[in-house]
């Protein structure tokens, strides 16, 4: 689960991180008014939105008066902010963040993530702060420092100092950037974070050591532990469909195509999907229902795929291992009867009961294609499509 | 031979009288699996399944002599039950639980690292299908109907899609080993690398067949480990061609982050270092049986 600057920031205060005074608006008066009571002569006004790369998009405006805050925010609130990381669609901005301006000297990168291949946290910082950690790695490899922390034991004050020895500070400053970079271990560790970055974090004129901007992902898994956390989701950053089906307990991800998808499993699911791509088809959906896919689920399942616009026929590729295949069967009847799918259906079963299911589908008066295997099923849902076409 | 699990193998069950505990310790009595009891804090004393039931592993373990075990605990209790197993000396466990947090798993193999590798616990999954050595025992959750036994170890992530696998080998007439489900978690108790070489070392098995997907590093690492290290000959299909990049797609560790990640990445590596990569899932069982006969 991701979460906003600006509630990423209000937790890094809880940890003495300094970050630049500042709160979040809802509206270009609300912006001025904040504006006017953090005082000084230049703001930033930042759109609130779950992607990185905002700046590049437009979704950071430098403001030199109580005016051009209020014209920022009138600019940014209502409208669709395009990231290279949000999707052709972007995301709606329905919060902007106004905040003091800050003087800077200097800007670093520093990032927490899980490192898979050691099982550690890892942590990564470079001195060309600003830059993404990709681009970093690309044209600035040199500049980068690694130090893993063993979750156990936690980070270790001699890890930190490297680091801000590393980034290059002056001796005044070094124990600030280590006391950061130990904090933002602890927010990793204590609020089962999967992401935590601070890019750039920076030097300001003054000495001090300020995260300027923020980004944390939390682990979807932990977040019954971590009410704090869960409270934060904004579900209007989520793609409606994608919510939807999270709040049934099933697992979809939206993509371009026009093939939906039913499938139990996830890596049947994305087996099913490069089968059709391999067919000449685009799926319109990633869709796991579950090892032990209930008729219910299936029902809701074709309620999902069903609704979106873009899907011009449903393969529906369920293993039963389990499971039975007569009463996945019986779930397909169901969801058909009580679904309004317009839909032409291509339905590939295996497994357990394979013949007694096929029998009752085929018996029940429903108008789909049987599909024998998952290569069978993914040609006959393409050639659906092109018939349809032409 | 099979790798793991065998017929001797003794096994209990932690979260024995659960719904889900009770159903699939039911499947694998059936299927002939030699389940020796089970355990469920606060039920011990009592009888389940016509099996004792016992409060903790340790006191499972001195009673029935227990070497393998297989966890159907809730999420947030099942990093503890593992490190229980592996305190009692258990030598196998299958972690089944979905929903893990990460920094838990972590937790569990910072611990694990106390015991020397003579009495270390190998640990399964979580959020996988289990262990079959079919014909022999089954630790998990699979269909056994659909496992032939034979010469092909199998190692996968998803356990539907080692279900395909499994039914298009046994269409063809080719057996399994040992199937071993090592999860979609983005930490896991075994890797590819760990079980490649349990196969490496196994008399019975002739090739071994690889299912892996999209996100993390280690299909990339079994890669490199199998050009320096296996002798026997290796097939691999990876999911997720269609994959877009970092959106998770079902399993938590399912998410293309960095380089290498990506199918299209991962089957280039895994090429490079001499394993047969199935052309689509469809044709996963005749690539193996292609493989087979030219040994």
């Amino acid at each position: 689960m991701d979460i906003h600057e600006y509630q990423a920031k209000r937790l890094l205060r809880g940890f003495n991180i300094s970050v630049p005074k500042g709160r979040v608006a809802y509206g270009p008066e609300h912006a001025e008014y904040i504006a006017r009571d953090i005082g000084g002569n230049r703001w930033v006004v930042k759109a609130q939105i779950h992607s990185g790369a905002r700046g590049k998009a437009g979704g950071v405006i430098v403001c030199n008066s109580f005016e051009e805050v209020s014209e920022a925010a009138n600019k940014l609130l209502g409208k669709s902010l395009v990231t290279h990381q949000t999707g052709p669609k972007g995301k709606v901005v329905q919060r902007v963040y106004v905040e003091e301006a800050t003087d800077i000297r200097e800007e670093f990168y520093l990032g927490l993530v899980f490192d898979r291949s050691s099982e550690c946290i890892m942590v990564v910082a470079s001195s060309e702060g600003g830059m993404s950690v990709e681009e970093i790695s690309k044209n600035k490899p040199e500049t980068i420092i690694r130090a893993k922390i063993e979750a156990a034991v936690g980070m270790q004050a001699f890890q930190a100092r490297e680091i801000a020895f590393g980034l290059g500070l002056d001796t005044k400053s070094i124990n600030r950037c280590a006391e950061a970079i130990m904090a933002c271990s602890k927010v990793f560790s204590q609020y089962d974070a999967t992401m935590v970055e601070i890019n750039p974090l920076v030097l300001t004129a003054d000495d001090n050591i300020v995260a300027l901007d923020c980004k944390m992902s939390f682990d979807d898994n932990a977040l019954f532990r971590i009410p704090e956390i869960s409270e934060l989701r904004d579900k209007s950053q989520e793609d409606p469909q994608e919510t939807y089906a999270s709040d049934r307990d099933l697992n979809y991800v939206g993509l371009d195509g026009n093939i939906g998808n039913i499938i139990n499993g996830a890596g049947l699911a994305m087996a099913s999907m490069d089968m059709i791509k391999l067919a000449g088809g685009e799926p319109a959906n990633f869709l796991d229902v579950g090892g032990g896919a209930t008729p219910e689920k299936i029902v809701k399942a074709f309620k999902l795929v069903s609704n979106d616009p873009n899907v011009k026929v449903i393969l529906v590729n369920i293993f039963a291992g389990i499971n039975r295949c007569d009463w996945i069967a019986e779930g397909i009847i169901k969801a058909i009867n009580e679904v309004q799918v317009k839909q032409p259906l291509v339905v590939r079963l295996a497994g357990t009961n394979v013949e007694k299911g096929q029998d009752l589908l085929r018996s029940s008066g429903i108008k789909f294609q049987e599909a024998s295997s998952l290569q069978d099923a993914a040609k006959k849902a393409v050639s659906i499509l092109n018939e349809g076409v032409n | 031979m099979t790798v793991l699990i065998d017929q001797n193998s003794k096994i209990i069950i932690q979260g024995f009288t659960g719904k889900i505990g009770s159903f699939h310790a039911q499947e694998m009595i059936d299927y002939g699996t030699n389940i020796v009891g089970g355990v469920t804090p606060g039920k011990g004393g009592t009888t389940h399944l016509e099996r004792p039931v016992f409060n903790t592993v340790k006191e499972a373990v001195e009673n029935t002599g227990a070497d393998s075990s297989i966890l159907f605990v809730p999420p947030q209790f099942a990093a503890d039950s593992a490190m229980e197993a592996a305190d009692a000396g258990i030598k196998v466990c299958v972690a089944i639980t979905d929903g893990i947090p990460s920094h838990d798993m972590i937790k569990v193999k910072r611990y694990m690292k106390r015991y020397p590798k003579s009495s270390k616990m190998t640990l399964v999954g979580p959020n996988c299908s289990g262990i079959i050595s079919p014909g022999k025992c089954l630790l998990g959750i699979m269909p056994g109907h659909i496992y032939k036994e034979g010469e092909v170890g199998v190692i996968g992530r998803s356990g539907t899609l080692g279900y395909e696998s499994a039914q298009q080998m046994k269409n063809l007439g080719i057996g399994i080993s040992t199937s071993v489900g090592i999860g979609g978690d983005p930490i896991n108790g075994s890797s590819f690398k760990d079980i490649l070489e349990l196969f490496e070392e196994d008399e019975k098995t002739k090739v071994v067949l690889m299912i892996g997907e999209i996100g993390g590093p280690q299909e990339a690492e079994a890669a490199y480990f199998a050009k320096e290290n296996m002798s026997k000959p290796i097939i691999s299909y990876i999911a997720g061609l269609t994959a877009p990049k970092g959106r998770k797609m079902g399993h938590a560790g399912a998410i293309v982050t960095a380089y290498g990640e990506a199918a299209s990445e991962k089957v280039e590596i895994l090429q490079e270092a001499g394993v047969t990569v199935a052309k689509n899932p469809s044709v996963i069982g005749e690539t193996v049986k292609e493989v087979l006969s030219k040994i």
